[in-house]
């Protein structure tokens, strides 16, 4: 093999306001090899992609391809020099057909009809060379997501790339579909095509690569050849500390139903979401819901919380009906009840933007006598308790008259915490404990979680996050098209048994 | 065989007072599939209307009516362009903000130049887009049912008429057949893929608002020198508003928009046919309810069939690059 | 992404709508001068017209009234997060149910008449927002084309009801009888001579009053009460306002409502305080005038109080200049309304963003 330089860059530097998200990044990637860039959420990995695609231009440093120094002013100048990029959230126009998304910007002819044709024969060699098979004429809003993402390699393997960045790709993808990926990105290795592969997974990094960059806080902290190093090493590097383990555990011998949710039935935004769910969370456990994202977990969150009603059976809630056919409780009246709701997407739902973090200090708690009364705000009530939060969670800035867009993810979400805590719940349903959360955070996040459920309190997590999951669960239940496909005990669960039930293996189930 | 001319006159008049609405439904449709939502249609044509009216009647010629109707409409589209673009403003804002400054704008104009009270004077024949008589109607205005069709419904209407009738399928085709559409139709949908994809957003949208732009300019020029004989105050009378409906109705495709657009000017022509005419059961309807017709309409449309349609998933959002 | 620093309370409240209406203005010149007039004697003309002399006040402080209420009404809607353009229709209902109230009773009590006018005022401007409202909680029926068609749906109502049952018997105008002896709001100046002062305010009269106690209450619902919270939380995010158990149809169709309300007692200063009696036209696009003054006052009541004082004086400094400068009719003002519109409302970050990088820059020097 070859050892020209596919992609390097020299110092690049990038900063957003105050923020330095590259700081001086110098990596270098031999042609036909897979190298990984490892680094945790925020650690500056989006922004050199950005800067490596040409979305984003350095503020100083240099990106050299093949040896070239380049200044790209915007994507197109970095396909031109054959650097092709599967992003995240994938790039697609979901009405559109798979050819007509594979072509958009490099149709070849001003005529539709035309250009389709020319690019039908050209993808039909390219899959024979690749070993794809797409449905080029469905539209992407019909397909699965691996499919998507096949979609989109194929995509940049079109416009000519000759180097593929793929960010994240598997945090979409159930252990299976990975599976298929890493036989697919070996592949295009053979085939002499250079992959720089994004992730904060270091099982991915050992498995797939030839080399590893780790970055952190913005730096590049360490290039490693995959052979000569090990997970535990990356790890450290990554976090710059090592990783502690959550609070113990205490023995849990208690066998009360907190909620209960019997033969649900549900109906989604886009038809049945949720068949025949019978779920239990006893008090002083944790349960963790598992799965890929889009396979019924938002809407059992929904159920639950008093936002969806249910098509078919009951929830029941400290022995009490909270949902069924006939009527389902609001979102208060659970609230009085003793159940909190951290929501799953955090500035979707769980709070308003554009209010200052003392207003959204009282939210889903305004008519709590605490807050108003007679109809009246109680300002000053208001004003101290979100004070104490700020207190009591450590939030920075401690300033709760700016807008809550204005802090961190991490603090945003302990100012949630810290709202959903107060009133003393009995249940605790919480979406994405740590999305977008920072890691110093996520350690403090999952100790209170711990902490709650060692003072007896029930609580239902929902991650996308199998490794938190595996942190904090009492038991792991298994979400897949809207059915649990099984349960599995702490002691019992593993990453790949988890993986093959979250593909819909029931076989595995306990 | 009464009946029978009623009907054609009906429809006769239907195409008349459809011809304004398709174009700027069709304007409406195309900013709204490139992701900007264009409330100032209405403001558009108004002032596409009293330029034209204007320049017709300085320099006796419609056409550069057309030509002043096209250039005031271009302006006020690429403004709300640069402000759903560059200014990332909200577009309904500045589309409404459009629609009223022009309302006070072309009448303050048509008073400094004309001091006829805020219009513009009665243009002669030469000076508008009248009615053309397409070969042998005379003729054939004689023969039975297909001549009274083809004299009375399918002759005599003005150019831009006409011409708005090629101008549908043209845009159609561009939008399902060109790789100007196809572009056009993603970044509505999906501007970061278009983006990635190494094509300029802003330009594609600025192109759309041209078009709008052009559109309108149509629109309001056969309002005032095809249709009418001059500019009045508030001419345009809701006429963007009910093409927007139209358009939402239509589902963003333009034949649907195309029909939606001649079904407004069914009632349209219905309600002018209506007044003064004594109904069996219901007796003479007041003028003024008549009038309401075609806004009641706007209002069951939306309320009825259109309330929860699909609009292109990026209009009226400013696109941002850091995300 | 980067953190938002807020401005200083003065930038965000005084300097940023400032250089919004100086940007205005500006083009407004403009367009004066294109006009082959002076832009600075118009102003001081516009000014003289307002300020000059004591009626003068007393017409700009009148017009004033009707924005205040239009303003407000476009303000609560817009905190809700919707845009009111109906404020035109729903000021001619106004009209109307006060005038249904007046000659109701007017004959046996006007003072009863008054009350119930107020009542007859809010109530029908409330009813005429109600479709619109429950259409676009529903049937997500866009509520900007709704009540735009709304408005001209009322001014035919209003047309056809002025030429038929309640036009003046055997007048040939579009407009209703007078209003029965004492059914009227009193004027100020009639207030001031019972106190013992003399000021010739025109035609302004209680209703200006009642246009600051709405400013005051609007300001405490939004603000002070637990419905203006809830209410503010369904403007900015439907879905965080449905996981905080507050409906989102409900406080659509209040809100909604409650603009209208707020529209439709623009009747009381023009109608009850002035003409009294009923006439087709009588909202003169005050409706339209009221989405510039929510925007120019930020969509607070204080400011748009003072904007919806600045408007008053435009109209009737634009009144004025329409006396002196042939080519300057009132149409004119309606231009400098789309121009506010324009700058304080969807150009805001023409200004903001400079600004904001100004406080930043000054912000890092001082801390170096």
């Amino acid at each position: 093999m070859s050892q020209t330089i596919a992609i390097e860059t020299r110092d690049l530097c990038k900063s957003f306001g105050d923020v330095k998200a590259n700081d001086h990044i110098s990596l270098s990637v031999p042609a036909g090899t897979v190298h990984g860039i490892v680094g945790e959420n925020g650690a500056g990995k989006s922004t050199l992609l950005k800067m490596l695609f040409g979305f984003y231009h350095p503020d100083s440093g240099e990106v050299l391809v093949s040896g070239v120094s380049q200044s790209f002013t915007s994507p197109s100048d970095a396909m031109a020099v054959g650097i092709g990029m599967v992003h995240q959230h994938f790039m697609l126009v979901e009405p559109f057909t798979v050819l007509e998304n594979i072509i958009l910007g490099a149709e070849g002819s001003s005529k539709l009809d035309d250009a389709k044709g020319m690019a039908r024969a050209k993808l039909l060699a390219l899959e024979e060379q690749f070993g794809f098979n797409l449905p080029l004429d469905e539209p992407v809003e019909t397909l699965s997501v691996g499919v998507r993402q096949r979609a989109e390699i194929l995509k940049a393997l079109y416009r000519g790339a000759e180097t593929l960045i793929l960010d994240e790709p598997t945090a979409v993808l159930t252990p299976q579909e990975c599976v298929q990926l890493f036989e697919l990105v070996s592949q295009l290795r053979d085939q002499g095509k250079t992959v720089l592969f994004v992730t904060h997974k270091l099982h991915e990094i050992m498995a797939i690569t030839d080399n590893v960059t780790v970055i952190r806080a913005g730096k590049t902290v360490a290039e490693r050849k995959t052979a000569e190093t090990s997970s535990e090493e990356l790890a450290e590097l990554m976090v710059g500390a090592k990783v502690v383990r959550a609070t113990a555990r205490d023995a849990n011998e208690a066998t009360t139903a907190r909620l209960a949710l019997e033969n649900v039935k549900a109906t989604g935004d886009h038809g049945l979401m949720l068949k025949d769910i019978n779920l239990q969370v006893l008090e002083g456990e944790v349960l963790g819901i598992a799965g890929v994202a889009g396979n019924g977990q938002t809407e059992l969150l929904e159920i639950i919380t008093g936002l969806r009603p249910v098509d078919v059976g009951k929830i029941c809630f400290d022995g009490e009906t909270i949902s069924s056919p006939q009527e389902m409780t609001d979102p208060i009246t659970l609230r009085r009840m003793g159940m909190a709701h951290v929501a799953e997407d955090r500035l979707k739902t769980g709070v308003v933007e554009s209010m200052s973090a003392r207003e959204n200090a009282i939210l889903g708690y305004q008519r709590e006598q605490e807050f108003s009364r007679k109809g009246l705000l109680r300002l000053k009530a208001i004003a101290e308790k979100a004070a104490g939060y700020f207190e009591s969670q450590d939030v920075r800035p401690r300033n709760p008259d700016l807008p809550i867009a204005s802090f961190s993810g991490g603090n945003q979400q302990k100012l949630v915490i810290a709202r959903e805590l107060a009133q003393d719940p009995s249940l605790m349903v919480i979406g994405q404990p740590t999305r977008g959360v920072d890691i110093g955070a996520v350690t403090k996040i999952h100790d209170q979680i711990t902490a709650l459920r060692n003072a007896g309190k029930a609580i239902l997590v929902v991650s996308a996050d199998l490794d938190e999951l595996l942190a904090i669960s009492d038991r792991i239940a298994v979400m897949c098209e809207g059915e649990i496909v099984g349960t599995l005990n702490i002691e019992d669960a593993t990453e790949t048994k988890l993986g093959l039930m979250m593909a819909g293996n029931k076989g595995e189930a306990a | 065989m009464e009946f029978f001319t009623d009907l054609i006159l009906l429809l006769d008049s239907t195409l008349r007072t459809a011809t304004p609405l398709v174009l700027a439904g069709l304007a409406g449709l195309i900013a709204e599939r490139s992701g900007i939502v264009d409330i100032g249609l209405e403001g558009k044509m108004l002032a596409a209307a009293f330029a034209a009216a204007a320049a017709a009647a300085v320099t006796g010629s419609p056409w550069a009516g057309l030509g002043a109707g096209i250039g005031a409409s271009v302006a006020l589209a690429l403004l709300h362009g640069w402000v759903s673009i560059a200014q990332r403003g909200n577009q309904i804002v500045s589309g409404m903000a459009i629609n009223i400054a022009v309302a006070g704008l072309a009448p303050t104009l048509a008073n400094f130049w004309f001091r006829k009270g805020g219009q513009t004077p009665l243009l002669d024949d030469e000076a508008r887009f009248s009615a053309i008589t397409l070969p042998f109607a005379d003729a054939l205005a004689d023969v039975p049912l297909l001549g009274g069709l083809y004299s009375e419904l399918l002759s005599g209407h003005n150019l831009i008429t006409y011409l708005t009738a090629a101008i549908v399928p043209l845009v159609a085709w561009m939008l399902y057949k060109t790789r100007f559409g196809l572009r056009l139709r993603a970044v509505g949908e999906n501007p970061e893929a278009v983006d990635t994809a190494g094509i300029s957003v802003t330009l594609l949208r600025y192109q759309a608002m041209i078009i709008t732009g052009v559109l309108c300019g149509f629109a309001g020029t056969v309002l005032s020198t095809g249709l009418g004989g001059g500019f009045i105050r508030d001419m345009s009378a809701g006429k963007g508003y009910l093409a927007l409906a139209a358009m939402i109705f239509g589902r963003w495709k333009p034949v649907p928009t195309l029909l939606a657009c001649l079904l407004f000017g069914f009632v349209d022509a219905l309600q002018g046919r209506l007044q003064g005419v004594d109904l069996p059961l219901i007796g003479e309807i007041p003028v003024q309810f008549t009038i309401m017709l075609p806004y009641v309409l706007t209002v069951v449309i939306l309320a009825g069939f259109a309330g929860r349609m699909q609009a292109p998933k990026a209009s009226g959002i400013p696109y941002e690059k850091d995300h | 992404m980067a953190s938002q620093r807020k401005l200083p309370f003065w930038a965000d409240a005084i300097l940023l709508p400032g250089l919004n209406l100086l940007a205005a203005f500006l083009v407004s010149g403009l367009v004066i001068w294109g006009l082959g007039e002076d832009p600075f004697e118009a102003l001081s003309l516009m000014i003289d017209g307002a300020f000059g002399f004591e009626e003068g006040v007393g017409y700009s402080l009148y017009y004033a009234t009707n924005f205040v209420f239009t303003g407000l009404a476009v303000s609560v809607a817009y905190h809700a997060g919707l845009f009111n353009i109906g404020g035109e229709g729903q000021a001619m209902l106004g009209g109307l149910g006060l005038t249904l109230a007046v000659f109701l009773i007017g004959d046996a009590s006007p003072v009863f008449a008054v009350l119930l006018a107020i009542v007859g005022a809010a109530t029908f401007g409330a009813a005429w927002a109600f479709v619109p409202a429950y259409l676009q909680a529903k049937r997500g029926s866009h509520v900007v084309i709704t009540t735009i068609m709304f408005n001209f749906i009322a001014s035919a109502l209003l047309a056809y009801l002025l030429v038929g049952p309640l036009q003046r018997p055997g007048g040939q105008m579009p407009e209703s009888a007078d209003f029965p002896d004492g059914a009227s709001l009193m004027h100020l100046q009639d207030l001031f001579e019972v106190i013992g002062f003399s000021y010739e305010s025109g035609p302004l009269n209680l209703s200006a009053l009642i246009a600051l106690l709405c400013a005051f209450a609007v300001w405490f619902m939004l603000w002070r009460s637990r419905f203006g919270y809830e209410l503010r939380v369904v403007g900015q995010n439907h879905d965080a306002a449905r996981f905080a158990g507050i409906s989102v149809t409900r406080m659509t169709v209040i809100a909604m409502m409650i603009s209208g309300a707020l529209a439709g007692m623009m009747g009381l200063n023009e109608l009850l305080g002035e003409q009294h009696r009923l006439l087709g036209n009588f909202t003169l696009g005050y409706g339209f005038v009221g989405i510039a003054v929510a925007f120019m006052g930020r969509n607070h009541p204080v400011g748009i109080v003072l904007a919806a004082m600045l408007f008053g004086a435009l109209y009737q400094g634009g009144a004025e200049l329409a006396f002196e400068m042939p080519n300057i009719q009132r149409d004119y003002i309606v231009l400098i309304q789309g121009l506010v519109i324009l700058f304080a409302g969807a150009m805001e970050h023409l200004f903001r963003d400079p600004v904001e990088a100004l406080f930043r820059r000054v912000g890092q020097r001082r801390a170096a």
